[in-house]
């Protein structure tokens, strides 16, 4: 089971995540990648920038859990998840997730689950300006929350 | 017993503060603690009075009929939105 879990300020390389999950591993028949970037509109209005908190130690662990029921479920080889926190400009990459497997069927659901649950529990919050610079903490969408009920 | 206490997110903003030692006696569950907590007054008790807050012990989401032990860490914080 190879898990890789990275919660950072900085910018990722999708490129080199993918390279160190397939490194060694010959049988990968798939690759799903999913990037998820900052929203320039948020309830009809422009955003200017973002701000990620999160709970250290928790996120680690929840995002932890998360990918190893996925690995466990779909019985695919490996999952990577980066997630960004700070200051995120509009369009900026903010999540990662890749999943390597020998079909693309588990890779693809694999990937989805651990997205669907990365939203309803990893302890991540989002503060979002807009161009008026007036800040507000995004709320939580009930559609998220119901994501995850149909795994 | 001493127990320490995390606050997040909007939680933490209106505290004003992101954390707190609260002593506690053996056995509290969440939702004595939110009770013990909004004894101090503002703004405890509007903070934690929010149906939406969500409480973790030892860094895994809880319910607020679980109960609190010796040296644990809780956390209270609103709905997550990350991703």
């Amino acid at each position: 089971m190879r898990i890789s879990i990275k919660v950072q300020t900085e910018m990722f390389d999708a490129a080199s995540e993918v390279h160190t999950l397939r490194s060694g591993i010959a049988l990968t028949g798939a690759l799903v990648e999913f990037t998820g970037f900052v929203r320039d509109v948020s309830e009809g209005s422009q955003v200017s920038a973002m701000y990620l908190e999160h709970y250290p130690g928790m996120t680690e662990k929840s995002l932890r859990n998360i990918a190893k029921e996925a690995i466990e479920r779909w019985q695919v080889f490996g999952v990577t998840v980066v997630h960004r926190v700070g200051r995120l400009g509009p369009a900026e990459p903010i999540v990662y997730v890749a999943v390597i497997g020998e079909h693309r069927k588990e890779a693809f659901e694999a990937c989805e689950f651990i997205m669907d649950f990365l939203k309803k529990d990893a302890p991540f919050w989002k503060k979002e300006w807009n161009e008026n610079d007036e800040a507000a903490w995004v709320a939580a969408k009930e559609s998220d929350n119901d994501a995850a009920t149909r795994w | 017993m001493m127990i320490e206490i995390l606050y997040f997110a909007s939680v933490k903003e209106r505290m004003g503060i992101a954390g707190e030692s609260v002593k506690i006696k053996k056995g509290i569950t969440g939702e004595g603690l939110i009770n013990l907590l909004s004894d101090k007054g503002e703004p405890w008790q509007a903070v934690l009075s929010d149906n939406r807050l969500l409480i973790a012990i030892n860094q895994e989401m809880a319910s607020l009929e679980d109960s609190i032990s010796e040296g644990d860490e809780v956390a209270f914080f609103p709905p997550v939105t990350g991703g």
